[in-house]
């Protein structure tokens, strides 16, 4: 087979610690594209774009294009590229305190848009890299180096969020299950408009949450994807707190307009420089 | 002896004031004169007090004088607050239905727009109408300009322009100009640079608005499909600097602008271009700083933070020109900098010029040209960050088959990957910047960076920069002092600095902010000024305090 002589490997030592959902994510990645791939999608029209955080690492573990860029910012750097390049397959890989704490107001205007790109967030609900603070996720009353004495802050439902800024796929993916983050993300991949995926996945380190999820999460059979009511409804069924069942899976798709494409179309194939020179005469 | 008319045209904001200076400088372009136009206007949309000064010569011309010659007031606060700049013999020009106890030649704007079943806004038609009569432009000539402004010559702005240019009597006669040739455009700062950058090959353009920096972003909206340029607006600087870095990426040559305080946003994309070796075109329009400042008024006081715009060790592009015709230049030179060095560069602007109007020769547009950027070769294995003699790395697109290609805010190793471990690596490719660096200070050291204008053999020096710059340059040429214009700011071209100063034994410095910033740039490079003429009220210098206060400086 063709894939096989794919070598997705780079040179960069893994520095993630050993035990982390971000490999889980990074195995789930290697697979689609390698699917990608094979269903006929050049290898070099593939671009990873990097946040700063653990998750943004996985830019330097893949032997493709990639930009790893400012902390918070990935969002906006790769709908710069798929502005630049249409037919670039751009996947944004960042933690949640990049995309909902330093770079929400990208995400919301991203899904809003519908620009055409996936977005994969890794989700352990704190900031890791840095050392364990609280995120836009944490929990109430979790304890991290900047709340010592537990977070006062209700966490954010990002899917509920999503929902609300009229993202056209939003999906739910757990990192130790490898083949279903797999799925996600090539369905993510096949739909034309902005694509979120959140992938739960534990922090060995400084929240571990590993035997939480493995008790709480399931497959969710939604039969009414393009219902935000339904979508609404299984979003809430956690509330990133203790409570509830976590549902996996895709949570509501929906087609419309894609950004780019709109954008695009709006030029001409012809310009005229002396026709806009002359209104200056 | 020169000519030079002064000509005020105010009102309230939403009275098209503006509109009606415009097209009474392109009259007076048709009859061959150089135009500047300035414009007042206050941070609000209805009511207040806008004014545009334009004045024509036959000879150049780049600042607002005190005195005028005629003044054209669609209400009595013009009246009130201008009326004592008529010089002696000048005229004032007003709407009889609006102030009819006034001195002066009335016209009777608002009964003519009536009559003719116009809107009330076309009040400003009938005072252009009435204003050409006085003058002594005739009607064949003014009707040419008016028909195209007014689209074609069977409509009622026509025929309320007509009606009161016959209802009034020749004053004055102001006859074409023969001496000088003649300019064949008019534009503003913002739209120079929008055409310049476009001639040197500009495929995307964001930006976030941002007065005096939106003129830019409407040019490019309302000419998206004549240009080629696409227009996007997104949610704020910080997104508008990080897609554009993202486009450069896919090889689409990408400028962004805003005014000070948004520029600022965009500073750590700046620092991150440079690391990334991502090319990018940064417009910053200043406004009177710090903070908010004075958001439709002038000032020239982000020239330090413009040249040190970010965090880290690392060179970049910055050009102030002064007028419409070197924003053209620069803004192509700086976007083909930007990609043959692969690094930021800014165009620094302010806010009389980019909303200034100034005279444009056609032909300036024949020295911008789009100039092509180091591509890989295809051979061997790509790395984005290859180390070269002279720095600069060849550049290959994502889509590139059999290459890799991987960009990064992090230090990075020659394919792109991060590095933080090998000290030898990361002095390497530090030191392969401070290589490219070191050609960016090269070319950035030619005649070009630097204009000197005036007596050549003079002793006295003035030297200014941006906006001001026009304005200092009339004066210091009318005194017969030399007069040297740094256009390039960083790297700063000091060997065609002290060139130019050579013979000099005092420098004058003029700027329009508050430390003398310039100064600083110069001293840190060993150039001392000996006087320093500094305006930091929010308004630009007129000609008569320039002439005023050089003089005394000259003197003392």
């Amino acid at each position: 087979m063709e894939s096989q002589k794919i070598n997705l490997e780079t040179t960069c030592p893994n520095t993630w610690c050993p035990g982390c959902g971000d490999f889980g994510i990074l195995m789930s990645f290697k697979q689609a594209v390698l699917s990608m791939i094979e269903a006929g999608t050049p290898k070099e029209d593939i671009v990873v774009v990097g946040d700063i955080g653990c998750s943004s690492k996985i830019a330097d573990y893949l032997n493709l294009n990639s930009f790893i860029g400012l902390h918070g910012r990935a969002i906006s750097l790769a709908e710069g590229i798929k502005m630049g390049n249409p037919n670039l397959k751009i996947f944004v890989f960042l933690g949640d305190g990049g995309c909902l704490d330093e770079g929400i107001s990208h995400l919301i205007h991203a899904a809003k848009r519908n620009a055409n790109i996936t977005v994969i967030m890794h989700n352990n609900r704190l900031f890791a890299l840095t050392t364990g603070q609280f995120t836009a996720v944490t929990p109430k009353g979790l304890k991290t180096r900047s709340t010592p004495e537990g977070s006062i802050e209700e966490p954010l439902n990002p899917l509920e969020l999503l929902i609300a800024s009229n993202a056209s796929f939003i999906a739910r993916g757990y990192s130790s299950r490898i083949e279903d983050v797999k799925n996600l993300i090539l369905e993510a991949n096949d739909h034309k408009g902005f694509a979120f995926i959140e992938v739960l996945q534990p922090c060995v380190s400084f929240y571990n949450t590993i035997e939480f999820y493995n008790e709480r999460v399931y497959y969710s059979q939604n039969p009414n994807l393009e219902s935000k009511e339904t979508a609404l409804k299984l979003a809430r069924e956690w509330n990133y707190n203790g409570e509830g069942r976590i549902p996996l899976g895709v949570i509501y798709k929906t087609q419309r307009e894609v950004f780019e494409s709109e954008t695009l179309s709006l030029l001409p194939k012809k310009e005229d420089f002396e026709k806009c020179l002359q209104t200056h005469s | 002896m020169k000519k030079d008319y002064s000509i005020i045209v105010g009102g309230a904001a939403g009275q098209g004031s503006r509109k009606a200076g415009l097209i009474i400088a392109k009259i007076f372009k048709k009859l061959g004169y150089f135009v500047y136009i300035y414009d007042d206007y206050q941070s609000l949309i209805k009511g207040g007090h806008n004014f545009s000064q334009i004045r024509i010569s036959d000879e150049f011309i780049a600042g607002r004088r005190e005195k005028i010659d005629l003044l054209i007031a669609f209400d009595k606060k013009t009246i009130d607050l201008h009326e004592g700049m008529l010089n002696t013999g000048g005229a004032l020009i007003f709407n009889k239905n609006k102030t009819p106890e006034e001195k002066g030649i009335g016209i009777e704007a608002d009964a003519i727009v009536k009559h003719l079943q116009g809107k009330p806004i076309m009040a400003n038609t009938a005072m252009i109408g009435g204003f050409l009569k006085v003058v002594g432009i005739e009607w064949a000539v003014a009707r040419t300009v008016l028909e195209k402004e007014f689209g074609g010559k069977d409509n009622i702005n026509m025929a309320i322009a007509k009606e009161s240019y016959d209802s009034l009597k020749e004053l004055i006669k102001i006859l074409p100009n023969k001496k000088t040739k003649n300019p064949e455009y008019l534009m503003t700062g913002n739209e120079a640079s929008a055409l310049g950058a476009t001639k040197a090959g500009l495929d995307i353009y964001y930006a976030y608005p941002m007065t005096p920096a939106s003129g830019l972003l409407h040019y490019f909206a309302e000419h998206e499909k004549e240009l080629g340029v696409l227009t996007i607006q997104p949610e704020n600087e910080i997104a508008v600097a990080n897609e554009a870095v993202g486009s450069a990426y896919t090889g689409k040559r990408t400028m962004v602008a805003s005014s000070s305080g948004g520029f600022a946003l965009m500073s750590e994309v700046i620092s991150f271009t440079a690391m990334a070796e991502v090319p990018v075109l940064f417009v910053n329009s200043q406004r009177m700083g710090p903070a908010t400042g004075v958001p439709t008024y002038s000032g020239q006081s982000d020239l330090l933070f413009s040249i040190n715009p970010g965090p880290g060790d690392f060179e970049k592009f910055v050009a102030a020109p002064s007028n419409s015709e070197e924003a053209v230049i620069w803004s192509g030179k700086l976007l083909n900098l930007a990609w043959q060095y692969q690094t930021p560069a800014i165009l620094l602007l302010d806010k009389e010029l980019s909303e200034g109007t100034f005279s444009v020769s056609k032909s300036i547009f024949k020295e911008i040209k789009k100039e092509k950027e180091l591509i890989w070769n295809k051979k061997g294995e790509y790395g984005r960050y290859k180390i070269t003699e002279n720095g600069v790395s060849p550049l290959a697109y994502p889509g590139t088959k059999n290459a890799i290609i991987k960009a990064s805010s992090y230090e990075h190793s020659e394919r792109g990957l991060t590095e933080e471990e090998n000290e030898g690596l990361i002095t390497a490719m530090q030191e392969k910047r401070l290589r490219k660096f070191e050609e960016m200070r090269k070319v950035a050291d030619t005649s070009d960076s630097i204009k000197v204008y005036g007596n050549k053999k003079a002793k006295i020096a003035i030297v200014s920069w941006g906006f001001t710059a026009g304005a200092v340059r009339e004066v210091a040429e009318k005194m017969g002092l030399k007069f040297i214009q740094p256009i390039v700011v960083s790297p700063f071209p000091v060997k065609q600095m002290l060139k130019a100063l050579q013979g000099s034994e005092q420098i004058i410095l003029v700027e329009n902010n508050a430390l003398g910033q310039l100064g600083t740039v110069m001293a840190s490079h060993g150039i001392y000024a000996d006087k320093k003429i500094l305006k930091y009220s929010s308004r630009p210098f007129s000609i008569e305090e320039l002439e005023d206060r050089i003089s005394k400086a000259t003197k003392a």
